[in-house]
């Protein structure tokens, strides 16, 4: 029986998006890795990580052209869907929406406890959240892509890349799914 | 009405010369993608069920859900508007616009601003509109119109949006790949997104309980449209609105699958507006969170003719429609020639001759309403279960009797015993009164089959009543299989001969029934005989009483009071085979479509149930007499190659795999077609305006029947249309499986 954190990966894959692993410890180098400059970001919705931290210079307060000009942008989900390969993005009233979606390069965080199974399980978190906070929050999978121009292609408004990194954050959670993709 | 059929037959063939292959290409790549997809989702049927119902409460309620999600949006800080039509929506946003004093217009796709031609309404206050959507991109530089509700460019193949793009732009370095077109539609997008002042956008789903907007997008410019600009305008048809924001899941789950074939789009939005995300500032320097969001919501909640649609017994659920195109992309007219000949003033697809009549009226959907076959391979694709066939039926009965009476009436009058009025249509009174024109040729053959060779009788039919003369025209039997029936001893003699060839093993004991279908009764007799002797080889004795047609072709033709009388006929007609001794096995697999589906709608809940219950496609029987202990050896079992293509409304009842294992328990080696139809349709082949297309569909068939390792094989078909249009198209004769399995 494979874990859900193996199948959220394999359909992360499967949605054209690269998988990573890093714990709290790792993380500044996972990143160093995937971030090509300049870099944008917004704070992700979990203490476990800083962005201020890193090795590699990330703009959390961007500007305009900071923001129409960066290759990469980090930002961490609430969510991660199994079956889908999605993650679920927060719009706050922060960057992360912005952050998101304009530069080419999306980096993803997401904590290994926060992958659920299914939609059906990501809607008994999502539903209170928008019922109670009134919150908006994207179900991201894979980069934007069209078929508008006669052949598919990955890139149009949206990412052209997505990286999810997954934060493990749970040592016992970490020694029961084994490996270190 | 001559003159009209040839315009519309010139119409259909440009349109497949010119964006038929591109058309053909893209809504097959959909349409595998769907089978795939639904594969992967155990719960499909459930789901299915889940959004049919949670759409079918959201219309009934309506009126009070409007009430609260508008609650709902003012208490977020937004506005909602409810506009009674397409001049109320656009004086509305024209408004917003003029008031935001806004350059820059942009949009993201939405059926629903085509339906009320949103963009040159805002055109009008001097604003830029631009459309973001690559595809509806293509169509605005082109002054077209969408020809797919959910890829609104397929028509167009990647070789003509270069051309179009080299020449608009009159660029240097001329454009040529995908990646090369999408890289420059993205950059001179961008410049119009990042300066806009206004987004408008549609809404897949409103839920009122918590006023959240759901967009299914891939591209990812309704995401930057929303955030970019201050000022959000979402438009969306009252029928979108859903009742809480859990109800959301199933269809999220169902329509990226139904749409393009694809698990999940790549992004689907849930957003409650005025959403929390900062604007973008438009100066280069200015920090983006610096200044506390004052975002501005309106959501367009649009009548235009739905509410009266709620009220319209038949019309209403469309309302249903999720705009997932799976019913365009499963239909095999559709994927030859797209929505600018199988669609209306704005949407395409079998569904759309409910919007069409609902929000445009009837005229609009009278130009395409008949490229709908009732093949219903769409019905089981549509992830809210809309009966799409069924409303083309009825629109097409609504706009043939508004018809006027046209001068050739005197040439179906006693031809045509039929309940409908007399203007209706002559091609579609002829084409439905098929039975007495079998019943009278039959007694009159052959010189009825001669008369039809005489010069002149071709030109006739086809000038008068639109047969086209490319077409064979069926060849009528003088011995009916009734009268033959009769003639080698009836049911008494049917019941020795069963009874001489039932084996011991056999745990069934009732009688069948055979319906004589008008085909099999005057046209295809051979199959009938075969089928009463495969019944009587299996052990089970047969009675082939006098039963008349079960309405299919007057229902094709829009004809339903004439099914109505049709099917009551048929009850009446087999009350003496009582139930608990007879079942009813139907040769042709379209009137067992009509006993077991549209009969629900023609019938008394009780006369249709009873019917439905004990009505058994032939092999369909014989597989479970096969199951039941009957001996296949008693089957012709010469171990032959087949090429079997199953009838589409049999495969929308689950059926041809029974015929595929009969035909294999009896040894034979059977690979079966790959197509949604073949293109006959009944009558629909037969009609001038509509022989290249049929042909056309037909053509997918043909060549998967003339491939490498099926050109030799035996070819057997189960429906007449199927047998009609395999006969003209191979150099081989089609064969019903039955008769592969006679070994008379």
């Amino acid at each position: 029986m494979t874990g859900t954190l193996e199948r959220f990966e394999d359909a992360v894959r499967g949605a054209t998006a690269s998988t990573h692993r890093a714990t709290p410890e790792t993380i500044g180098s996972v990143l160093s890795e995937l971030l090509v400059e300049p870099a944008v970001g917004a704070p992700p919705p979990f203490d476990d990580v800083s962005l201020a931290d890193l090795p590699v210079s990330v703009a959390t307060e961007p500007t305009r052209q900071q923001l129409l000009e960066a290759s990469t942008g980090v930002t961490g989900a609430i969510l991660g869907i199994a079956s889908y390969g999605s993650v679920v993005l927060r719009s706050t009233a922060d960057v992360d929406e912005l952050v998101s979606l304009f530069p080419d390069r999306h980096v993803v965080l997401v904590r290994d406890r926060d992958v659920v199974d299914d939609m059906a399980a990501a809607f008994d978190d999502l539903v209170p959240l928008i019922a109670d906070e009134r919150a908006d929050a994207i179900v991201a999978t894979g980069p934007s892509a069209t078929a508008d121009m006669g052949a598919l292609v990955y890139g149009v408004h949206g990412p052209t890349e997505v990286h999810v990194v997954v934060v493990r954050t749970d040592s016992h959670a970490a020694d029961g799914t084994g490996g270190t993709g | 009405m001559a003159a009209d059929r040839r315009e519309r037959a010139a119409r259909i063939k440009r349109i497949l010369e010119t964006s038929g292959d591109s058309v053909e290409r893209n809504t097959l790549a959909f349409n595998r993608g769907r089978y795939e997809t639904i594969d992967e989702l155990d719960e499909y049927e459930a789901l299915k069920d889940r959004a049919a119902a949670i759409k079918d409460d959201a219309i009934d309620r309506l009126p009070e859900l409007i009430d609260e999600v508008t609650e709902a949006v003012e208490e977020n800080g937004g506005t909602v508007y409810l506009a009674e039509d397409a001049a109320d929506a656009n004086d509305y946003v024209e408004r917003i616009v003029r008031e935001r004093e806004a350059e820059t217009v942009v949009k993201s796709k939405s059926m629903t601003t085509e339906e009320i031609d949103l963009a040159d309404g805002i055109e009008s206050t001097g604003a830029d509109v631009w459309e973001t959507d690559l595809g509806e991109f293509v169509l605005q530089i082109a002054d077209d119109a969408p020809s797919h509700i959910v890829a609104p460019a397929i028509h167009r193949s990647r070789e003509e949006i270069a051309t179009l793009f080299n020449e608009y732009y009159d660029l240097e370095d001329p454009l040529e790949t995908a990646d090369e077109l999408t890289a420059f539609a993205r950059d001179v997008l961008s410049d119009a997104i990042e300066n806009a002042d206004v987004a408008v956008t549609g809404a897949n789903f409103v839920t009122a309980d918590t006023g959240t907007i759901a967009l299914v997008t891939s591209e990812g410019n309704a995401r930057k449209c929303v955030a970019v600009p201050e000022t959000h305008v979402a438009v969306a048809g009252v029928e979108k609105v859903v009742p809480t924001v859990g109800d959301l899941r199933p269809f999220v789950e169902l329509i990226g699958r139904s749409a393009t074939g694809q698990s999940i789009t790549s992004y689907v939005s849930l957003l409650t507006p005025p959403i929390d995300t900062p604007a973008l500032p438009d100066d280069p320097g200015d920090r983006i969170a610096d200044d506390p969001p004052d975002r501005d919501f309106h959501l367009v909640l649009l009548d235009n003719g739905r509410m009266a649609m709620r009220d319209d017994e038949q019309l209403r659920e469309t309302l249903r429609c999720i705009r997932c195109s799976a019913c365009l992309n499963s239909c095999a007219n559709f994927q030859q020639v797209g929505g600018h000949a199988f669609g209306g003033e704005t949407y395409s697809g079998g569904i759309a001759t409910g919007w069409e009549a609902g929000v445009h009226g009837e005229d609009s959907a009278e130009t395409f309403n008949d490229l709908c076959t009732g093949c219903s391979r769409c019905v089981n694709q549509c992830p809210v279960r809309i009966d799409v066939p069924w409303i083309n039926t009825v629109v097409r009965n609504r706009i043939a009797n508004g018809a006027d009476r046209g001068r050739f009436d005197h040439l179906v009058r006693g031809l045509v015993p039929d309940e409908e009025a007399g203007g209706y249509p002559l091609q579609k009174r002829l084409f439905g009164n098929f039975e007495s024109l079998a019943k009278l040729a039959s007694a009159t053959a052959p010189v009825s089959n001669w008369l039809v060779d005489l010069p002149g009788t071709r030109a006739t039919l086809e000038y008068a009543f639109g047969v086209d003369r490319r077409r064979e025209l069926p060849t009528f039997e003088r011995e009916s299989l009734v009268d033959w029936f009769e003639a080698r001893g009836g049911e008494a003699a049917s019941t020795k001969r069963a009874n001489r060839a039932r084996t011991p093993s056999l745990e069934h004991d009732r009688r069948a029934v055979l319906y004589p279908d008008v085909y099999t009764n005057y046209v295809r007799v051979e199959r009938g005989k075969a089928a009463v002797r495969v019944l009587e080889s299996l052990g089970v004795p047969v009675a082939v009483p006098d039963v008349p047609g079960s309405g299919r072709a007057p229902l094709s033709q829009g004809m339903i009071g004439t099914a109505q009388r049709q099917a009551t006929a048929v009850v009446r007609a087999l009350q003496s085979y009582a139930p608990a001794e007879y079942d009813v096995v139907v040769v042709e697999p379209s009137d067992l479509a009509m006993f077991r589906g549209e009969y629900e709608k023609l019938l008394p809940p009780a006369a249709f149930e009873a019917l439905a219950d004990r009505s058994y496609e032939i092999l369909e029987y014989a597989y479970g007499l096969l199951e039941n202990g009957a001996d296949p050896d008693t089957l012709r079992t010469d171990g032959r190659r087949l090429a079997y293509h199953g009838h589409c409304q049999q495969r929308t009842l689950g059926l041809e795999p029974y015929t595929v294992s009969v035909l294999e328990r009896a040894g034979h080696d059977v690979a079966t077609s790959d197509v949604e139809c073949c293109g006959m349709a009944g009558s629909f082949g037969y009609k001038r305006e509509y022989y290249e297309l049929s042909v056309a569909v037909g053509d997918r068939l043909r060549s998967q029947f003339v491939a490498d390792g099926m050109a030799d094989r035996t070819v057997v078909t189960s429906g007449t249309s199927c047998h009609e249009q395999l006969d003209a198209l191979l150099e081989r004769r089609p064969l019903h499986p039955v008769r592969v399995l006679d070994s008379h």
